[in-house]
């Protein structure tokens, strides 16, 4: 399933789980999560506002205790030794980490100083960090002047501050514009080819997950639904969507009970429109030329077709019979 | 630990030593949370005139006023307005500066230090300790402002009621810091204890007036209030007058609100989330 069998476990967590009371109610952020992340891998968590990926991040960088459960980040338990943890982690979260009346420099600076660095290793790395984040233009500026992008830049400079072997990445480039997004993208990339640092991250961006993580850890309602590759996710949940547009009502009836009904590989029917027939296949491609030569046997003639490989938020669908889309469009105040 | 880590790692990565984290004491961190915090402060030394403007604004126009209404000359009411004015510095100044600890709670400064591996009473007593920067420096401003108009400046005697004063600045910055964290995420609720306790505070501790033609329940209300041995502190030790009893009772009203300040503040700070 994933290749961190046979590497160092980064994070393992068994049971982790953390309750709130709030009003009277007791609101289970996080139930029982189980999780492993192997050295060196990229793991995106995936989720709706509220499944609880952030209250897990939080738990696992030591800024939540859990209400129950255990964890070792980075080789250190999170309740025994928190402090290990996190010098050994780097954590970007949710917000914008520097001072707003800070200068950029004098922040990478005390960041490293509270990293125990020493005066002359600190001003080293916020040289280095400034440089290969492109913060050079604004390092005497104060952040509140900086634009989103660069905020996050140097939210990432100083998580990576102390060149850790783990970093968290919450939301990463939530609020950003494509371009910033883009460009923060080749800088997470980069980190990691460069250094080989292990990244969990969290996202309601799909494409996101999709393209750039190698393993993604669904999670909703405060469980991990679903944990694999992105492909294997797709190919085994999802599924190829296929849609055949038909000349009359009459024959997408007749077409839609004929796909559902005999014709092999169907994941399951769904009408759109009244001319409309989508279907879900195994291999799309394939699938496409079969049924509009059996459809033509039987005297119903197809008049579009299409075919489109599954999206994670098709996976989500799957699992959970709601959209990530919607989910992430109508944010619920749940979210701790 | 590095050395472990670093040999945990797989050969196919081309890491970069780990930079070397050393593990930290509380006085490196309070040292550090304190150059932190005063950096703006020597980046654009300006602002310093912030908070200046109120009591400045109290010592022009208020103090004329009461040179009028009690009829003695401009030196001896400076004598006695200016020690007030001063514990009005340090009021004005440290109480509202949980409010940047509140904006960096909202904003994720805050919680990035909670994930460094930095003390926790280290993150609130290096706040605590930047107040004195600024007191002081507003502190002899209002000073400097006041000696053309007669006002006699006994240099030890401000030396020490400076001292003093920012002795209670860094327990009432911690109290600030301590409503900041209580407050979290409602800053409306900050700002309005603040504005609440703020003006009592100030008048009845007699820094403005004199209390002793106040009703009764006034001078109750001054006798429990710290700020007033602190008033009455300084005006003793701007005058030179070392031994009144009243700078011992300035000095222990200091002290007991800098006690309580920092541990209510380092307590709130561990709590803090």
């Amino acid at each position: 399933m994933t290749n961190s069998t046979n590497t160092n476990q980064m994070i393992t967590a068994r049971g982790l789980s953390k309750t709130f009371h709030s009003k009277g109610q007791r609101v289970e952020a996080v139930a029982a999560v189980d999780l492993s992340v192997g050295e060196g891998e990229l793991v995106a968590f995936l989720g709706p506002n509220g499944a609880g990926k952030s209250t897990t991040l939080r738990m696992l960088t030591t800024l939540l205790p859990p209400t129950s459960g255990e964890a070792t980040v980075a080789g250190c338990d999170i309740r025994r030794d928190p402090a290990g943890v996190r010098r050994r982690i780097g954590y970007v979260g949710q917000g914008s980490s520097g001072g707003h009346t800070q200068r950029v420099r004098d922040e990478l600076h005390a960041q490293g100083m509270f990293y125990g660095l020493g005066r002359r290793e600190s001003r080293a790395r916020a040289t280095e960090l400034i440089e290969s984040l492109e913060l050079g233009q604004v390092a005497n500026r104060q952040v509140q002047s900086l634009s989103g992008g660069q905020k996050r830049r140097l939210d990432i400079a100083l998580g990576l501050i102390h060149r850790p072997e783990l970093l968290f990445l919450d939301e990463p480039s939530t609020g950003l514009d494509p371009h910033s997004r883009a460009n923060l993208w080749e800088h997470i990339v980069d980190l990691r080819r460069e250094t080989g640092t292990t990244i969990f991250l969290t996202t309601h961006y799909l494409d996101e997950a999709d393209q750039l993580a190698e393993r993604v850890m669904v999670m909703d309602h405060g469980s991990v639904i679903a944990d694999d590759t992105a492909r294997a996710l797709k190919s085994s949940l999802a599924g190829d969507r296929v849609t055949l547009t038909l000349g009359s009502a009459t024959d997408a009836a007749a077409a839609a009970a004929r796909i559902g009904g005999e014709v092999a590989g169907v994941g399951g029917v769904g009408g759109v429109g009244d001319l409309v027939v989508t279907a879900t296949a195994d291999d799309g491609a394939r699938a496409l030329p079969r049924w509009i030569r059996e459809l033509s046997d039987a005297g119903i003639d197809v008049v579009a077709a299409t075919h489109r490989e599954p999206t994670l938020d098709d996976v989500f669908l799957a699992l959970t019979g709601r959209s990530l889309r919607d989910e992430a469009a109508t944010p619920t105040p749940a979210a701790a | 630990m590095n050395t472990i880590t670093t040999a945990a790692r797989t050969a196919t990565h081309d890491t970069p030593a780990a930079a070397s984290v050393r593990q930290t004491g509380f006085v490196h961190d309070t040292a550090t949370v304190f150059v932190r915090e005063s950096r703006p402060l020597v980046r654009d030394p300006f602002s310093v005139m912030f908070s200046l403007v109120q009591p400045l604004i109290f010592l022009g126009l208020f103090g004329p006023l009461l040179v009028g209404a009690a009829g003695g000359d401009v030196a001896g009411t400076l004598q006695w307005f200016v020690p007030g004015i001063l514990v009005m510095v340090a009021l004005f100044g440290t109480a509202s500066t949980g409010a940047n600890l509140l904006f960096e709670m909202q904003t994720g400064s805050h919680e990035r230090t909670l994930v460094a591996p930095v003390s926790r009473s280290a993150l609130l007593i290096g706040r605590a300790l930047k107040e004195v920067v600024p007191l002081v420096i507003q502190g002899t401003i209002v000073v400097v402002v006041a000696v053309p108009f007669g006002f006699r400046l006994d240099v030890p005697g401000l030396v020490a009621g400076l001292a003093i004063l920012a002795v209670f600045g860094i327990g009432f910055g911690a109290l600030s810091y301590t409503l900041a964290l209580a407050c979290r995420n409602r800053d409306w609720m900050f700002w309005m204890v603040h504005q609440t306790l703020l003006f009592p505070l100030m008048i009845l501790s007699g820094m403005l007036l004199p209390l002793e033609d106040g009703p009764a329940w006034m001078r109750v209300a001054a006798a429990v209030n710290p700020l007033s041995y602190l008033v009455g502190a300084e005006r003793a030790l701007l005058a030179g007058d070392f031994g009144a009893p009243v700078v011992l009772g300035g000095l222990i009203a200091a002290a007991v609100t800098c006690a309580i300040g920092i541990v209510v503040g380092v307590r709130a700070m561990r709590r803090a989330r």
